[in-house]
């Protein structure tokens, strides 16, 4: 049920561009404001003037509420058959490199970001490779930092895992403690995690592959303008760019310059 | 010469369905007569069949075009949308598509519930609401948000619904403006347009 209504959405936009420096103003307003009114009704706020004053004056408040509005829905090997062309198409191009940069954008609590590691493991790349793990929120790269993921899900991965052409077992890579997978340190080492904003921060290094998958469908077609800038800036010539499976940089301005691997997979080379 | 673009709709339909409901699909579609003047939408559930082939199953079935629902795309009329399997699907204000992957409600992704929710505030009394055979109670909140809002509610009739649980947990919930056998349905959807 919404009980948030368009002015109170655009109101907290407000606040938080002007109070805290998170600017939301180029984010589809329909999810922000379905996951805003959640929000509210979670947390029992007797009137939207008290949930608004929490959200200009309380710092940890802020952080559950950038956390809960922006969606970190994840899970590894999400869609197998992109990961079976990075795996085939896109990673044996990359082997050749003294040192390979890849910076998975948006990533939040890692999953995908592991599942890239072992990738590379499996392709006896990962001790030369660096992986750049960023997103918005602290709280999400937290989670990432442990390596810990709830073995619940394990089932499904595992199976995502094979469909991506994995021939191992899943279970090679962690240890089942309790209802928890601790994967092995070894994939972590080269995860290098930090905060970065898509929206307001520049780019800080360049790539040869940059995954950023489901964070654009949350962005207007402007601000999806300025990532694919921001992209095209960080990744090398003949580098690799990789989105979501309904996100495409087709009507973009860097499209010109990019080239389409097979016509099925979101994955584009720089040309 | 401009070439003609198909209008903005302002009138949207919305179908669920989850078990049961694709059979009612494939009877009910080759009743509707082009151009349609209102864009549709149809959210199902589905464990095996892709979306390419649902698509293809659902175009074989009508001469309205049929396609997958893509993130921005503007809401036209006479197009037949489908919302893709693992995402929800929001309607931006200015009548223009969002993908949401956020968490599963009802169990599903998409669902029911999300769309409908979404669609009723942005259009109010120009939105009907069909939900179908079901074994689960999406849709039901979903059709409450449109109720509110001013739209038209329309449930398949229970006993013509393969399983029946959906229009049930419905049909208790909220007032439905019409509860529709197979052949009313179909009634719908030839009229649709008069
Ligand atoms: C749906 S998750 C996608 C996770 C993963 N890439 C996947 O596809 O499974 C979207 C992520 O984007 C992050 N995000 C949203 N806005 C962002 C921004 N402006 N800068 C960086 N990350 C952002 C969210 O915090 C969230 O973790």
């Amino acid at each position: 049920m919404f009980i948030i209504k368009d002015e109170d959405v655009e109101l907290l936009i407000n606040d938080l561009l002007e109070i805290h420096g998170y600017d939301f103003t180029n984010y589809s307003k329909a999810s922000l404001k379905r996951r805003i009114s959640n929000l509210f009704i979670t947390d029992r706020f007797p009137s939207f003037a008290e949930f608004r004053y929490k959200v200009r004056t309380d710092n940890d408040y802020l952080l559950r509420f950038v956390e809960q509005v922006t969606v970190n829905v994840t899970e590894m090997f999400r869609d197998p058959l992109f990961y079976k062309t990075l795996r085939e198409e896109v990673i044996p191009n990359l082997a050749a490199r003294p040192i390979i940069r890849i910076w998975h954008a948006g990533c939040s609590t890692g999953e995908e970001v592991y599942s890239m590691a072992i990738l590379l493991k499996e392709a006896n790349l990962l001790h030369k490779s660096l992986l750049y793990a960023t997103d918005i929120n602290p709280s999400v790269l937290e989670k990432m930092r442990k390596g810990i993921f709830p073995l619940s899900q394990m089932k499904q991965y595992s199976e995502n895992y094979h469909t991506s052409g994995g021939t191992s077992s899943l279970s090679d890579y962690y240890t089942a403690q309790y209802e928890w997978a601790i994967f092995n340190k070894s994939l972590g080492e080269k995860i290098v995690i930090s905060t970065h904003n898509l929206v307001s921060d520049s780019s800080f290094n360049e790539f040869q592959l940059i995954v950023c998958r489901n964070v654009l469908i949350y962005f207007d077609k402007d601000l999806q303008n300025k990532v694919f800038r921001l992209f095209d800036q960080s990744l090398e010539t003949l580098g690799y760019l990789a989105l979501g499976s309904k996100e495409t940089i087709k009507f973009s301005s860097i499209t010109a310059h990019y080239r389409q691997l097979g016509n099925k997979e979101k994955i584009w080379r720089k040309v | 010469m401009e070439k003609s673009v198909v209008p903005f709709a302002d009138e949207l339909l919305i179908i669920g369905g989850s078990a049961g409901s694709l059979d009612v699909l494939l009877q009910v579609l080759p009743e509707l007569r082009v151009p349609v003047s209102k864009a549709i939408i149809i959210v199902v559930h589905r464990k095996n069949i892709n979306d390419l082939i649902l698509t293809e199953l659902l175009s074989a079935k009508t001469t309205v075009p049929v396609k997958e629902a893509e993130e921005k795309d503007p809401i036209q009329q006479n197009i037949i949308y489908i919302v893709p399997p693992d995402y929800h699907l929001l309607i931006e204000n200015d009548k223009t598509f969002s993908l949401d992957v956020s968490e599963k409600v009802n169990y599903s992704r998409p669902s029911i519930d999300v769309t409908f929710s979404s669609a009723a505030e942005v259009f109010g009394n120009k939105l009907t609401c069909i939900l179908l055979s079901g074994a689960n109670a999406d849709g039901v909140e979903g059709l409450k948000a449109a109720k509110r809002n001013g739209g038209t509610i329309i449930v398949q009739h229970p006993d013509s619904a393969e399983i029946p649980y959906m229009p049930l947990q419905a049909i208790k919930a909220i007032e439905a403006d019409y509860v529709l056998n197979d052949e009313e349905l179909k009634d719908y959807f030839a009229r649709l347009n008069v």
